[in-house]
Parts: structure tokens; C-alpha cells; sequence
């Protein structure tokens, strides 16, 4: 397997509507605030093993609000 | 004028792309074949019934309109014969724009997030075995009369802080407000008087002894200058969740039901894997999404290259765009481990669904329960499936057998 950089989450707030699917979907990645809106948690660093809970909260995501980017 | 309140007729529809109509009854039946001809036909199609009448067809027309709140207005969200005037805080926020819009959203929001929802599960799990307890002795049940039906009004009852006993009360006005009134605008009156008469002794009565309900909840809030909601805003409110939270998750419940009902495999896939519950329900969310909504024009623009004016109504179908096979990969299969699901059962853009996390639990729960009980059952050949027609799709009737066939 390639070496991968280590990834990174982002949720935008314009773009987020709190459909909460990235917190059901990778809870370790994603927290929501008291209006169920989600916001990455700490700086968005992805720990090694839960890359493919990153791609797959991006992935269904309804208002493609998750960036996911490799450093 | 005594012929206002008379129902205009809907003759039965010869051709879906250009005479459309939501409530004929093949519709209401079986609409997917229906909107796939539409949506191979074009992106948007239009009907001169109900005033005259877009549809966007398409995945991405329904995001687009969705998500541009500048051309197409929430004033208006359910299509009918005729346009009554605009009624000042109808139904915050569903039926607000911005800049109203996100505060009144906001003060709805906290009490529905996935957390609170977490609080109310175990009362919703005692609702639903009270439910079955009632008829599994029977060997047979309408599901949609014993069971989808009871489990929101009793949750929103429970979150409300008045009666679950109330509940055929608010199925009433519910049938009133989203299915008779199209035809029959006196109804529509008739239905927010009596709610608004029940609510206004509800909060009459907390403000003597103020609880720890939603009721209360909004009766405290404040607006953005720090003044407390206009009675009238926390009325229509209250009238939003009763009619929204309702017969949505009750069609989503039963939708769920009917399919398992009709498929042995996907129930033994459920049983024998409960981790793919989470999925499931949004699969079948997606598959037999039961909320339609409507947008008005208020400026000038474009759907998919045609042309719209300030005036037009616009048919917002989520469940047609759930539909698009561009959008989803055999989009007329229910996989239950569908691994990409952006599906718009709950609205794209500023008006998602503000109950999206209190349904999605009733629906994981309701499905749940029912299975750990009656783990084999099917559609009774002696009955017959009927549909609502209309804004809201899901089983009327659903009548199942337990036991193997």
C-alpha cells in the first residue's frame, strides 16, 4: 500500500445543516454544537485507522459540506 | 361568495409531462414509474392544473431550488387549487425566508438535536411495545392504524407535555391541513382554528404553572432584541410541529414496514445484522421518502434553462429526487447497505427538516421493537394497502399477518 498522507476534516459552516450523518458516521471526527450543527473535532486531523470513517462522512454528507484533504 | 369552498374537479391524467397532478389516484398508488417517464422526459415539467404548476424532476433541479432561497420563496409550501392570502407567521420557520428565517429555525433547533433525542428514546421504545402488547395476541394487525400512526403523536405529545391522549385530535387536523384542503380551502380554516383554540389553553394554562416542556420552552424563549415570542409565533410553532412531526415519521415508519412486509430477505438480513440498521433507515428514507414540499417564484429566473415568473408554484419532490438514478446507482432497488446515501428526505439547504433527528430515531426504534417481536410477517392477501395522497406519501392501511406464510 502507497504511503498516505495524513488527512484532514473540515466541516463548512455556510454549507452545513446540521443533517448530523457525519457525527453518526464518525463520531470520533465530528461534533455537533447546540444547534446540531457539526464542526470537525480539535483541528481535523484524522488518527491513523479512521481515515475510512473521513471518506465515507464526506461521501454522504447531503450538502457537501466535509472537506477532506491529505497533507 | 357560497362557491368559494367548492373542490375544483381533478379529471384523471392522460399525459404525466405536461398535465400533471399530485393527487390522482394512480399517484398516490404507485408514483415511481410515474416520475421516472417524467424525468425521462425532462428535468422540469409543468401542469396547468392548481393554477398552473412546475416539478423539478431531477436530483439536481430539486437541490438547485433548494438551495436558492433568493428566486424561490418558502411562503407558500403546500400546492393547491387555490392561493389564499399569505398568513403572517404561518408556520415558522418552514414557511419563513430570510433574513426571518434563521432566527426563528434557531430556537427550534436545541431541543432536536441527536442528544435530546437520546433522553426521549426509552419512552419511545415503552411507547411501541405498549403498541404491540395492544394487538400481537391477534395474529394480525393494520399497522398503520395500531402502530406507525401512535408513535410520533405520542412522542410530540410527550415533547409538547400534553395528552398522548390527544392524539386523534391532532391526526385530524393533520388530514384536514395536508389532504382535504387542497381540494377544499374552507377546511384548511376550519383545522387551524380548532388547533389554535387547543394550543392557546395550553399556554394560558403554563402560564400559571410553567413546566419543563416545549411548550414552555418556546413561552420562554427570546427573539433576537431579547423580547419574548409574539404569541401568534409561538402558535404557529406549535402548529409546525404537530403537523410536520406527525404523518411524515408515521409514513416513514409505515413505508419501512410495508417493504420489510414484502421482502423476507432484507428482514433476515436485519435480524441477523442489527449494525446495518443505521443504513437501512437511510435507505429506506431515501426509497420512500414521504415529504413533498413547494417553493413559490418571487423572481425571475430559470430551472434547468426554463424559464420561471414570480407567481409560478413549484412542486418540490424529494421523493422524486431520491428516485434520480444519476444521482444514485439502481436508484429503484432498496439496498440496505448502501454505503453513499446524500439523500433529500429531509430537504437540502436552509429549511432541513428540523425534526430529522427525533424521526430518524422513532423510525430505528419503531422498526426495531417490531422486529425483536414479531420477527416474520407479511402483507394479509384479505386487505388492501391504501396510500395518503398528496404532501405527505405512506400507508393509510397496512394490513400484515404474523407468522410465516
Amino acid at each position: 500500500m502507497p504511503m498516505a498522507g495524513k488527512l484532514k476534516v473540515h466541516v463548512d459552516p455556510d454549507k452545513c445543516q446540521g443533517h448530523a450523518r457525519c457525527k453518526a458516521l464518525a463520531p470520533e471526527l465530528f461534533t455537533l454544537d447546540e444547534f446540531g450543527n457539526a464542526h470537525e473535532v480539535g483541528d481535523g486531523s484524522v488518527p491513523a485507522g479512521l481515515e475510512d470513517k473521513a471518506w465515507l462522512a464526506k461521501a454522504n454528507c447531503p450538502e457537501i459540506a466535509i472537506e477532506v484533504t491529505e497533507d | 361568495m357560497s362557491d368559494v369552498s367548492q373542490p375544483t374537479a381533478h379529471p384523471p391524467v392522460t399525459d404525466w409531462v405536461h398535465d400533471f397532478d399530485h393527487t390522482d389516484p394512480r399517484w398516490t398508488a404507485d408514483p415511481f414509474p410515474i416520475w421516472d417517464q417524467m424525468r425521462k422526459a425532462s428535468p422540469v415539467v409543468h401542469t396547468d392544473r392548481f393554477l398552473g404548476c412546475y416539478m423539478p424532476t431531477t436530483y439536481e433541479a430539486v437541490r438547485q431550488i433548494a438551495h436558492d432561497t433568493e428566486h424561490f420563496s418558502s411562503r407558500r409550501v403546500i400546492v393547491r387549487d387555490e392561493r389564499p392570502e399569505v398568513a403572517k407567521n404561518a408556520a415558522p420557520p418552514i414557511t419563513s425566508d430570510p433574513p426571518e428565517h434563521k432566527p426563528a429555525k434557531q430556537l427550534l433547533l436545541p431541543p432536536f438535536t441527536p442528544d435530546a433525542m437520546k433522553k426521549l428514546e426509552p419512552r419511545v421504545r415503552a411507547i411501541c411495545n405498549e403498541l404491540i402488547d395492544g394487538f400481537i395476541k391477534d395474529g394480525k394487525v393494520d399497522a398503520a392504524a395500531r402502530y406507525t400512526k401512535h408513535i410520533p403523536v405520542r412522542a410530540i405529545a410527550h415533547m409538547l407535555g400534553i395528552p398522548e391522549s390527544d392524539g386523534d385530535l391532532f391526526i385530524k387536523w393533520i388530514h384536514m391541513i395536508l389532504e382535504l384542503s387542497i381540494k377544499n380551502e374552507a377546511v384548511l380554516g376550519q383545522a387551524v382554528q380548532e388547533m389554535t383554540a387547543y394550543f392557546t389553553g395550553h399556554i394560558e394554562a403554563r402560564k400559571k404553572n410553567p413546566g419543563d416542556d416545549l411548550i414552555s420552552y418556546l413561552m420562554n424563549a427570546r427573539d433576537k432584541n431579547g423580547q419574548p415570542l409574539e404569541d401568534s409565533h409561538v402558535l404557529g410553532s406549535l402548529r409546525l410541529l404537530l403537523i410536520a412531526g406527525i404523518d411524515t415519521t408515521w409514513s416513514a415508519i409505515g413505508a419501512s414496514l410495508w417493504h420489510l412486509a414484502r421482502t423476507p430477505s432484507d428482514r433476515d438480513r436485519l435480524i441477523a445484522d442489527p449494525s446495518l440498521m443505521p443504513t437501512a433507515i437511510e435507505e429506506f428514507l431515501r426509497a420512500y421518502s414521504p415529504v413533498t414540499m413547494a417553493r413559490e417564484v418571487v423572481k425571475e429566473t430559470t430551472i434547468e434553462g426554463c424559464p420561471v415568473k414570480p407567481g409560478n408554484m413549484v412542486l418540490l419532490s424529494f421523493p422524486s429526487a431520491n428516485r434520480d438514478s444519476a444521482m444514485f446507482p439502481d436508484a429503484d432497488k432498496v439496498v440496505l447497505d448502501r454505503k453513499e446515501n446524500r439523500h433529500s428526505a429531509f430537504g437540502l439547504g436552509i429549511h432541513r427538516c428540523v425534526g430529522s433527528n427525533l424521526a430518524r430515531m422513532e423510525m430505528q426504534v419503531a422498526i426495531e421493537e417490531w422486529l425483536k417481536r414479531i420477527p416474520d410477517f407479511r402483507l394479509d392477501p384479505a386487505g388492501t394497502v391504501t396510500w395518503s395522497q398528496g404532501t405527505v406519501r405512506g400507508p393509510r392501511q397496512l394490513p400484515i399477518l404474523f407468522g410465516k406464510a
